[in-house]
């Protein structure tokens, strides 16, 4: 325990570090915003791999939550005039509803089914958000109200960074605290063996369920909010590719280290910025990047290094 | 110990001397077919709580069928299964956990992505707190139980024999010592009930011996165990009771010593002159 919690909070005050000193280090709001972004992949990615690292589920409809909670925004708050914050609450009740009802009867299956599902739900939200565009302003997308709360407007990139990072580093603190509980072993043990997990008395398929639902909520959640970061919501945010770069970060950072899918996200981007170049191959360079780590680091970044480090035992 | 000398070769001593429990699993006309071939048929045996009961046979007698149907792994097309008096046919294995049945396999089952004591911490799981929120926010009962939790997978690693690997990765450790990891992962579940499916195998001799000792010594704990074995020194050395199986039907039934002597049973083994 000594180990573990000593891991834990040295993480944690590692991250909460960068995240305090990093903005000193950036020169403008075009920086801060890079890194915002990052952020905001990261709190989704971190939530990605609780479901793909830990339980072992892949999931490749994350993009469709993440864009049921920022329309979620953007319509209740523009359209209905609600409070920003019920708005986001009621995205994520939305979201984990419909995460549960979907996973119940496929997560009682084994294999790849979740994936397919998942595959078709992105799909499907990413239809119906091109085409009811009476309220979300099809293809092209909608303007969202800043977010106000009690009486105070987020406004403007220095603002925002302080907001990601600490719901970055809340997000870091939940993963970690739920990996390392009861809960959290019954579903790194639906990975390891599903049969030997029934045994012990682990109901294999509620905890399945009841991750998906987890996962699916933090992007919600992080959905709402990039939605009155950015000011402008399109459907392209919640589609497919955006769910395949989102499996990328967190394959890419490291399965089953929530340091790894924060580091995954924020290399993954950083690089289409670094290689502008490569604007009009993103797709084709993310999936390079699946592939070369599969092959080369099938551990993930963070996971491999950690194991080079020697007389560390647990990263 | 006060195991019972049942090496002893008098007859019948056993059955004589032991008071024999009430049943603790009932199997009735069980029968499980696998696209028309009979693995398990018009299977009926008692096993009575204290024993220490073994199912014997030949390969592809149904041993680990009848494992798997009885802890619910697989479904079975006809007849019951009543453990302590209810009829469990075919209930989920987490089910039967939670009243007090666990098994290990003949084919290692291991959470190869954790550590050897997370592991055994797993069989912890029916008496934690397994909520989302008190996880999330780390609430301190949850974290008190789970280092009592801790200790107690520690102890029964130890009880087990693996006390060099409580700090080691699952993935790291040799065959032998992950046999009784699943043994001391199952024990962790507390149950009245334990099914061991060939522990031994695999194993030389002295780990034969030793794994022989962590079950006798489970036994004397209350623990009723059913043993699939092909190891017959140590079937014949431990079990209460056998139970021979033979192309999945009941083949003999009795003691070490009648099953050993009954004509059938060494035909099956042995081939007979039909």
């Amino acid at each position: 325990m000594n180990t573990l919690l000593h891991g834990r909070l040295t993480g944690l005050l590692a991250l909460g570090a960068v995240i305090a000193v990093l903005p000193a280090f950036l020169p403008n709001n075009f920086y801060l915003d890079i890194a915002i972004l990052a952020g905001f992949n990261a709190v989704v990615c971190v939530g990605l791999n609780l479901l793909i690292g830990y339980a072992g589920q892949i999931s490749l409809g994350h993009a469709g939550f993440f864009g049921i909670g920022a329309y979620a925004s953007g319509v209740l708050v523009g359209v209905y005039g609600w409070p920003p914050i019920l708005a986001l609450l009621t995205g994520a009740v939305v979201v984990g509803l419909l995460a549960f009802l979907v996973a119940k009867p496929i997560l009682r299956l084994k294999g790849h089914y979740l994936a397919m599902a998942t595959l078709g739900i992105g799909i499907i939200v990413s239809i119906v958000l091109r085409t009811e565009s009476g309220l979300t302003g099809g293809p092209d997308g909608m303007m969202v109200e800043p977010f106000k709360i009690f009486g105070f407007e987020l406004y403007g990139e220095k603002v925002w960074y302080w907001v990601v990072g600490v719901l970055l580093v809340g997000v870091v603190w939940l993963s970690l605290n739920l990996i390392d509980s009861p809960m959290g072993r019954a579903l790194r043990a639906v990975h390891g063996s599903e049969v030997a997990a029934e045994v012990v008395g682990v109901d294999t398929a509620r905890f399945k369920v009841l991750v998906f639902v987890v996962s699916a909520v933090f992007a919600s959640v992080a959905g709402s909010l990039f939605a009155h970061y950015t000011g402008l919501i399109t459907p392209a945010k919640a589609d497919f590719f955006k769910s395949i770069e989102l499996v990328t970060m967190v394959v890419f950072g490291g399965m089953a280290s929530t340091f790894g899918a924060v580091v995954g996200a924020v290399v993954l981007t950083l690089l289409p910025q670094a290689l502008t170049v490569f604007q009009d191959y993103q797709q084709i360079v993310l999936g390079g990047i699946l592939m070369a780590t599969m092959v080369f680091m099938p551990k993930g970044l963070l996971p491999t290094l950690a194991a080079l480090l020697p007389a560390r035992r647990r990263a | 110990m006060k195991m019972l000398a049942t090496t002893d070769l008098s007859p019948d001593t056993t059955s004589q001397a032991r008071r024999v429990g009430p049943p603790i699993l009932k199997v009735e006309h069980l029968s499980r077919e696998f696209g028309g071939v009979l693995a398990i048929g018009d299977l009926s045996f008692t096993v009575a709580a204290g024993d220490i009961h073994s199912i014997i046979g030949p390969n592809g007698a149904g041993k680990t069928t009848l494992f798997n149907l009885v802890t619910g792994v697989y479904k079975p097309s006809g007849g019951r299964v009543l453990f302590d008096g209810a009829d469990v046919s075919g209930m989920a294995p987490y089910r039967l956990a939670a009243r007090g049945m666990s098994r290990t396999f003949q084919n290692l089952q291991i959470f190869f992505n954790m550590t050897a004591l997370e592991n055994v911490m797993v069989g912890r799981h029916l008496h934690l707190n397994t909520r989302l929120l008190p996880a999330l926010f780390r609430f301190p009962s949850l974290v008190r139980k789970d280092r009592e939790a801790k200790d107690r997978a520690a102890q029964l690693m130890t009880e087990v024999g693996l006390e060099k690997y409580i700090d080691a990765d699952a993935a790291a450790m040799p065959y032998g010592a992950l046999k009784r990891l699943e043994i001391a992962r199952a024990l962790a579940s507390e149950p009245k009930l334990l099914l061991l499916d060939e522990p031994a195998a695999g194993l030389n001799a002295t780990e034969s011996r030793e794994i022989d000792e962590v079950i006798k010594t489970v036994a004397a704990t209350g623990v009723t165990i059913i043993l699939v074995e092909h190891d017959m020194k140590m079937v014949m050395g431990i079990s209460h009771r056998i139970t021979a199986l033979n192309q999945g039907r009941m083949l003999a039934e009795g003691t070490p010593q009648e099953v050993a002597a009954n004509a059938d049973v060494i035909a099956a083994y042995l081939g007979a002159a039909p």
